[in-house]
Protein backbone atom coordinates (compact mmCIF):
# COMPACT_ATOMS: atom_id res chain seq x y z
CA UNK A 1 0.00 0.00 0.00
CA UNK A 2 1.35 3.42 -0.93
CA UNK A 3 2.08 5.83 1.92
CA UNK A 4 -0.53 8.28 0.63
CA UNK A 5 -3.19 5.55 0.74
CA UNK A 6 -2.40 4.61 4.34
CA UNK A 7 -2.49 8.29 5.32
CA UNK A 8 -5.91 8.54 3.71
CA UNK A 9 -7.19 5.57 5.74
CA UNK A 10 -5.90 7.15 8.95
CA UNK A 11 -7.59 10.44 8.09
CA UNK A 12 -10.87 8.68 7.27
CA UNK A 13 -10.78 6.77 10.58
CA UNK A 14 -9.90 9.85 12.65
CA UNK A 15 -12.55 11.93 10.86
CA UNK A 16 -15.39 9.53 11.53
CA UNK A 17 -14.44 9.10 15.21
CA UNK A 18 -14.20 12.89 15.65
CA UNK A 19 -17.54 13.43 13.89
CA UNK A 20 -19.30 10.85 16.09
CA UNK A 21 -17.46 11.41 19.39
CA UNK A 22 -20.52 12.87 21.12
CA UNK A 23 -22.76 10.07 19.93
CA UNK A 24 -20.25 7.46 21.17
CA UNK A 25 -20.04 9.17 24.53
CA UNK A 26 -23.84 9.26 24.79
CA UNK A 27 -24.04 5.51 24.03
CA UNK A 28 -21.37 4.83 26.64
CA UNK A 29 -23.10 7.03 29.21
CA UNK A 30 -26.19 4.83 28.92
CA UNK A 31 -24.48 1.58 29.89
CA UNK A 32 -20.78 2.27 30.49
CA UNK A 33 -18.71 4.98 32.10
CA UNK A 34 -19.30 7.64 29.46
CA UNK A 35 -15.77 8.22 28.22
CA UNK A 36 -15.69 6.20 25.01
CA UNK A 37 -16.14 9.06 22.54
CA UNK A 38 -13.54 11.28 24.14
CA UNK A 39 -11.08 8.42 24.60
CA UNK A 40 -11.37 7.21 21.01
CA UNK A 41 -11.09 10.75 19.68
CA UNK A 42 -7.93 11.37 21.70
CA UNK A 43 -6.39 8.13 20.41
CA UNK A 44 -7.22 8.62 16.75
CA UNK A 45 -6.10 12.27 16.82
CA UNK A 46 -2.77 11.03 18.24
CA UNK A 47 -2.56 8.56 15.34
CA UNK A 48 -3.47 11.31 12.86
CA UNK A 49 -0.70 13.53 14.28
CA UNK A 50 1.86 10.88 13.31
CA UNK A 51 0.19 9.74 10.09
CA UNK A 52 3.20 10.70 7.97
CA UNK A 53 5.60 8.70 10.13
CA UNK A 54 3.34 5.65 10.22
CA UNK A 55 2.55 5.78 6.51
CA UNK A 56 6.24 5.71 5.60
CA UNK A 57 6.55 2.24 7.16
CA UNK A 58 5.72 -1.06 5.43
CA UNK A 59 2.05 -1.98 6.01
CA UNK A 60 2.61 -4.53 8.83
CA UNK A 61 4.83 -2.13 10.79
CA UNK A 62 2.47 0.77 10.11
CA UNK A 63 -0.48 -1.17 11.56
CA UNK A 64 1.55 -2.22 14.60
CA UNK A 65 2.56 1.42 15.18
CA UNK A 66 -1.09 2.50 14.97
CA UNK A 67 -2.04 -0.20 17.49
CA UNK A 68 0.70 0.75 19.92
CA UNK A 69 -0.26 4.42 19.70
CA UNK A 70 -3.91 3.56 20.44
CA UNK A 71 -2.91 1.42 23.44
CA UNK A 72 -0.94 4.32 24.87
CA UNK A 73 -3.39 7.13 24.17
CA UNK A 74 -7.01 5.89 24.17
CA UNK A 75 -7.10 4.99 27.86
CA UNK A 76 -9.82 2.85 29.35
CA UNK A 77 -10.20 -0.73 28.26
CA UNK A 78 -10.84 0.35 24.66
CA UNK A 79 -7.17 1.28 24.17
CA UNK A 80 -5.81 -2.24 24.61
CA UNK A 81 -8.77 -3.77 22.73
CA UNK A 82 -8.59 -1.58 19.61
CA UNK A 83 -4.80 -1.43 19.90
CA UNK A 84 -4.53 -5.21 20.05
CA UNK A 85 -6.68 -5.47 16.92
CA UNK A 86 -4.32 -3.32 14.83
CA UNK A 87 -1.17 -4.83 16.34
CA UNK A 88 -2.38 -8.36 15.62
CA UNK A 89 -3.57 -7.40 12.12
CA UNK A 90 -0.11 -6.01 11.35
CA UNK A 91 1.57 -9.10 12.71
CA UNK A 92 -0.21 -11.41 10.29
CA UNK A 93 -0.28 -9.29 7.12
CA UNK A 94 2.33 -9.35 4.36
CA UNK A 95 3.50 -6.02 2.92
CA UNK A 96 1.10 -6.28 -0.02
CA UNK A 97 -1.80 -8.51 1.04
CA UNK A 98 -4.43 -9.93 -1.30
CA UNK A 99 -8.02 -10.49 -0.16
CA UNK A 100 -7.31 -13.95 1.23
CA UNK A 101 -4.36 -12.82 3.31
CA UNK A 102 -6.31 -9.83 4.60
CA UNK A 103 -9.22 -12.08 5.58
CA UNK A 104 -6.91 -14.53 7.36
CA UNK A 105 -5.11 -11.75 9.25
CA UNK A 106 -8.46 -10.15 10.16
CA UNK A 107 -9.52 -13.48 11.66
CA UNK A 108 -6.32 -13.68 13.71
CA UNK A 109 -6.83 -10.10 14.90
CA UNK A 110 -10.34 -10.98 16.10
CA UNK A 111 -8.93 -13.92 18.06
CA UNK A 112 -6.39 -11.58 19.67
CA UNK A 113 -9.13 -9.11 20.69
CA UNK A 114 -11.24 -11.96 22.09
CA UNK A 115 -8.27 -13.19 24.13
CA UNK A 116 -7.43 -9.69 25.38
CA UNK A 117 -11.02 -9.05 26.49
CA UNK A 118 -11.66 -12.66 27.56
CA UNK A 119 -14.78 -12.37 25.47
CA UNK A 120 -16.53 -13.91 22.49
CA UNK A 121 -19.23 -12.84 20.02
CA UNK A 122 -22.72 -12.59 21.51
CA UNK A 123 -21.67 -10.67 24.62
CA UNK A 124 -22.51 -7.16 23.35
CA UNK A 125 -19.02 -6.00 22.43
CA UNK A 126 -16.96 -4.89 19.42
CA UNK A 127 -16.56 -8.59 18.58
CA UNK A 128 -20.21 -8.63 17.54
CA UNK A 129 -19.27 -6.30 14.66
CA UNK A 130 -15.83 -7.71 13.89
CA UNK A 131 -17.11 -11.27 13.41
CA UNK A 132 -19.78 -10.45 10.74
CA UNK A 133 -17.23 -8.18 9.01
CA UNK A 134 -14.82 -11.11 8.89
CA UNK A 135 -17.54 -13.31 7.42
CA UNK A 136 -18.39 -10.68 4.81
CA UNK A 137 -14.70 -10.42 3.92
CA UNK A 138 -14.46 -14.19 3.59
CA UNK A 139 -17.57 -14.28 1.36
CA UNK A 140 -16.01 -11.81 -1.06
CA UNK A 141 -18.52 -9.02 -0.38
CA UNK A 142 -17.90 -5.51 -1.72
CA UNK A 143 -16.66 -2.69 0.49
CA UNK A 144 -20.16 -1.18 0.58
CA UNK A 145 -21.72 -4.50 1.57
CA UNK A 146 -19.13 -4.97 4.30
CA UNK A 147 -19.85 -1.49 5.71
CA UNK A 148 -23.59 -2.26 5.67
CA UNK A 149 -22.98 -5.57 7.44
CA UNK A 150 -21.02 -3.71 10.14
CA UNK A 151 -23.83 -1.19 10.70
CA UNK A 152 -26.39 -3.96 10.89
CA UNK A 153 -24.24 -5.87 13.35
CA UNK A 154 -23.86 -2.82 15.59
CA UNK A 155 -27.67 -2.38 15.54
CA UNK A 156 -28.01 -6.02 16.52
CA UNK A 157 -26.20 -5.34 19.82
CA UNK A 158 -29.20 -3.24 21.00
CA UNK A 159 -31.30 -6.16 22.29
CA UNK A 160 -28.28 -8.05 23.63
CA UNK A 161 -27.47 -8.36 27.31
CA UNK A 162 -23.93 -7.24 28.13
CA UNK A 163 -21.75 -9.99 29.55
CA UNK A 164 -18.36 -8.25 29.47
CA UNK A 165 -17.01 -4.87 30.51
CA UNK A 166 -18.59 -2.18 32.63
CA UNK A 167 -21.97 -2.63 30.95
CA UNK A 168 -22.19 -6.18 32.32
CA UNK A 169 -22.69 -4.76 35.84
CA UNK A 170 -26.05 -3.51 34.62
CA UNK A 171 -27.22 -6.99 33.60
CA UNK A 172 -30.73 -6.82 32.15
CA UNK A 173 -30.62 -3.01 32.13
CA UNK A 174 -27.98 -3.11 29.39
CA UNK A 175 -30.67 -4.41 27.03
CA UNK A 176 -32.10 -1.73 24.71
CA UNK A 177 -28.87 0.22 24.20
CA UNK A 178 -26.33 -0.14 21.41
CA UNK A 179 -22.84 -1.09 22.56
CA UNK A 180 -20.52 1.89 22.15
CA UNK A 181 -17.55 -0.26 21.11
CA UNK A 182 -19.67 -2.03 18.50
CA UNK A 183 -20.76 1.35 17.13
CA UNK A 184 -17.23 2.75 16.93
CA UNK A 185 -16.05 -0.45 15.24
CA UNK A 186 -18.82 -0.13 12.63
CA UNK A 187 -17.89 3.53 12.06
CA UNK A 188 -14.25 2.58 11.49
CA UNK A 189 -15.17 -0.27 9.15
CA UNK A 190 -17.35 2.04 7.02
CA UNK A 191 -14.73 4.80 6.93
CA UNK A 192 -11.96 2.44 5.85
CA UNK A 193 -14.19 0.55 3.40
CA UNK A 194 -15.32 3.77 1.72
CA UNK A 195 -11.75 5.12 1.61
CA UNK A 196 -10.53 1.92 -0.06
CA UNK A 197 -13.52 1.85 -2.45
CA UNK A 198 -12.73 5.44 -3.47
CA UNK A 199 -9.32 4.35 -4.78
CA UNK B 1 15.49 -5.51 46.71
CA UNK B 2 14.74 -9.23 46.87
CA UNK B 3 11.13 -9.04 48.10
CA UNK B 4 8.32 -9.34 45.55
CA UNK B 5 7.11 -5.93 44.39
CA UNK B 6 3.45 -4.89 44.66
CA UNK B 7 1.68 -2.67 42.12
CA UNK B 8 -1.79 -1.26 42.80
CA UNK B 9 -3.90 -0.25 39.76
CA UNK B 10 -7.25 1.44 40.33
CA UNK B 11 -9.52 3.52 38.11
CA UNK B 12 -9.32 6.14 40.87
CA UNK B 13 -5.99 7.66 41.96
CA UNK B 14 -7.52 8.18 45.40
CA UNK B 15 -8.36 4.49 45.78
CA UNK B 16 -4.90 3.47 44.52
CA UNK B 17 -3.07 5.86 46.82
CA UNK B 18 -5.25 5.00 49.81
CA UNK B 19 -4.67 1.29 49.26
CA UNK B 20 -0.92 1.95 49.05
CA UNK B 21 -1.10 3.87 52.34
CA UNK B 22 -2.71 0.85 54.02
CA UNK B 23 -0.03 -1.45 52.61
CA UNK B 24 2.75 0.83 53.85
CA UNK B 25 1.24 0.89 57.31
CA UNK B 26 1.22 -2.91 57.36
CA UNK B 27 4.65 -3.67 55.91
CA UNK B 28 6.66 -0.44 56.09
CA UNK B 29 9.36 -0.07 53.45
CA UNK B 30 10.28 -3.76 53.24
CA UNK B 31 8.35 -4.25 50.02
CA UNK B 32 8.81 -2.39 46.73
CA UNK B 33 5.45 -0.69 46.18
CA UNK B 34 3.95 1.51 43.48
CA UNK B 35 0.46 2.62 42.55
CA UNK B 36 -1.29 4.30 39.67
CA UNK B 37 -4.84 5.40 39.00
CA UNK B 38 -6.75 7.58 36.59
CA UNK B 39 -6.67 7.73 32.80
CA UNK B 40 -3.74 10.15 32.63
CA UNK B 41 -6.03 12.96 31.50
CA UNK B 42 -7.60 13.86 34.81
CA UNK B 43 -10.47 11.38 34.63
CA UNK B 44 -11.22 7.99 36.12
CA UNK B 45 -9.63 5.08 34.29
CA UNK B 46 -6.35 3.29 33.87
CA UNK B 47 -3.41 3.96 31.58
CA UNK B 48 -1.09 1.33 30.12
CA UNK B 49 1.78 3.81 30.18
CA UNK B 50 1.23 4.60 33.87
CA UNK B 51 0.98 0.90 34.73
CA UNK B 52 4.28 0.22 32.93
CA UNK B 53 5.83 3.05 34.94
CA UNK B 54 4.51 1.64 38.22
CA UNK B 55 5.88 -1.82 37.38
CA UNK B 56 9.30 -0.25 36.76
CA UNK B 57 9.11 1.59 40.05
CA UNK B 58 8.17 -1.51 42.07
CA UNK B 59 10.45 -3.80 40.07
CA UNK B 60 12.13 -6.61 41.95
CA UNK B 61 14.15 -9.54 40.64
CA UNK B 62 11.79 -11.67 42.75
CA UNK B 63 8.91 -10.46 40.57
CA UNK B 64 5.93 -8.14 40.78
CA UNK B 65 2.32 -8.86 41.76
CA UNK B 66 -0.32 -6.46 40.39
CA UNK B 67 -3.63 -5.85 42.18
CA UNK B 68 -6.44 -4.31 40.13
CA UNK B 69 -10.00 -3.11 40.68
CA UNK B 70 -12.45 -3.29 37.74
CA UNK B 71 -12.18 -5.09 34.38
CA UNK B 72 -10.44 -2.32 32.44
CA UNK B 73 -7.66 -2.20 35.02
CA UNK B 74 -7.09 -5.91 34.43
CA UNK B 75 -7.12 -5.58 30.63
CA UNK B 76 -4.74 -2.63 30.74
CA UNK B 77 -2.43 -4.37 33.22
CA UNK B 78 -2.23 -7.45 31.01
CA UNK B 79 -1.44 -5.21 28.05
CA UNK B 80 1.28 -3.44 30.05
CA UNK B 81 2.88 -6.78 30.98
CA UNK B 82 2.83 -7.84 27.34
CA UNK B 83 4.41 -4.57 26.22
CA UNK B 84 7.16 -4.85 28.84
CA UNK B 85 7.90 -8.18 27.18
CA UNK B 86 10.26 -11.01 27.92
CA UNK B 87 12.14 -11.82 30.03
CA UNK B 88 10.61 -9.53 32.68
CA UNK B 89 7.01 -10.39 31.73
CA UNK B 90 7.51 -13.91 33.13
CA UNK B 91 8.00 -12.41 36.58
CA UNK B 92 4.85 -10.25 36.60
CA UNK B 93 1.42 -11.57 37.60
CA UNK B 94 -1.95 -9.80 37.53
CA UNK B 95 -3.77 -11.16 40.60
CA UNK B 96 -7.40 -12.18 40.74
CA UNK B 97 -8.24 -10.71 44.13
CA UNK B 98 -10.07 -7.76 45.73
CA UNK B 99 -7.75 -4.77 45.39
CA UNK B 100 -7.47 -3.59 49.01
CA UNK B 101 -7.44 -6.95 50.78
CA UNK B 102 -5.34 -8.47 48.02
CA UNK B 103 -2.70 -5.75 48.17
CA UNK B 104 -2.41 -5.90 51.95
CA UNK B 105 -2.24 -9.71 52.06
CA UNK B 106 0.16 -9.96 49.11
CA UNK B 107 2.46 -7.33 50.61
CA UNK B 108 2.41 -9.03 54.00
CA UNK B 109 3.38 -12.31 52.36
CA UNK B 110 6.09 -10.56 50.35
CA UNK B 111 7.55 -8.84 53.40
CA UNK B 112 8.26 -12.29 54.86
CA UNK B 113 10.41 -13.10 51.83
CA UNK B 114 7.89 -15.34 50.04
CA UNK B 115 8.26 -16.16 46.34
CA UNK B 116 6.08 -14.58 43.65
CA UNK B 117 4.10 -17.82 43.42
CA UNK B 118 3.37 -17.77 47.15
CA UNK B 119 2.47 -14.08 47.12
CA UNK B 120 0.03 -14.57 44.24
CA UNK B 121 -1.47 -17.68 45.86
CA UNK B 122 -2.14 -15.71 49.06
CA UNK B 123 -3.94 -12.99 47.09
CA UNK B 124 -5.95 -15.55 45.11
CA UNK B 125 -7.20 -17.22 48.31
CA UNK B 126 -9.31 -14.10 48.85
CA UNK B 127 -11.31 -14.70 45.66
CA UNK B 128 -14.17 -17.16 45.71
CA UNK B 129 -13.42 -19.74 43.01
Amino acid sequence: MAAADFSRLIAAAANTIAAHAEELTALDQAIGDGDHGLNMKRGFEAVRAEADVFSAKPLPEALKAVGTKLVMTVGGASGPLFGTFFMALGKDLPTAPDRDRLTAAFGKAIEAVAARGKSQPGQKTMLDVLQPVYEALAQGKTAGEIADAADKAAEATVPMKALRGRASFLGERSIGHMDAGARSTALLVRAVAEAIEGN
Amino acid sequence: MSNVGIVIVSHSPLVAEGTADMVRQMVGDEVPLAWCGGNGHGGLGTSVEAIMGAIDKAWSEAGVAILVDLGGAETNSEMAVEMIGEPRSHKIVVCNAPIVEGAVMAATESSGGASLKEVVATAHELSPS
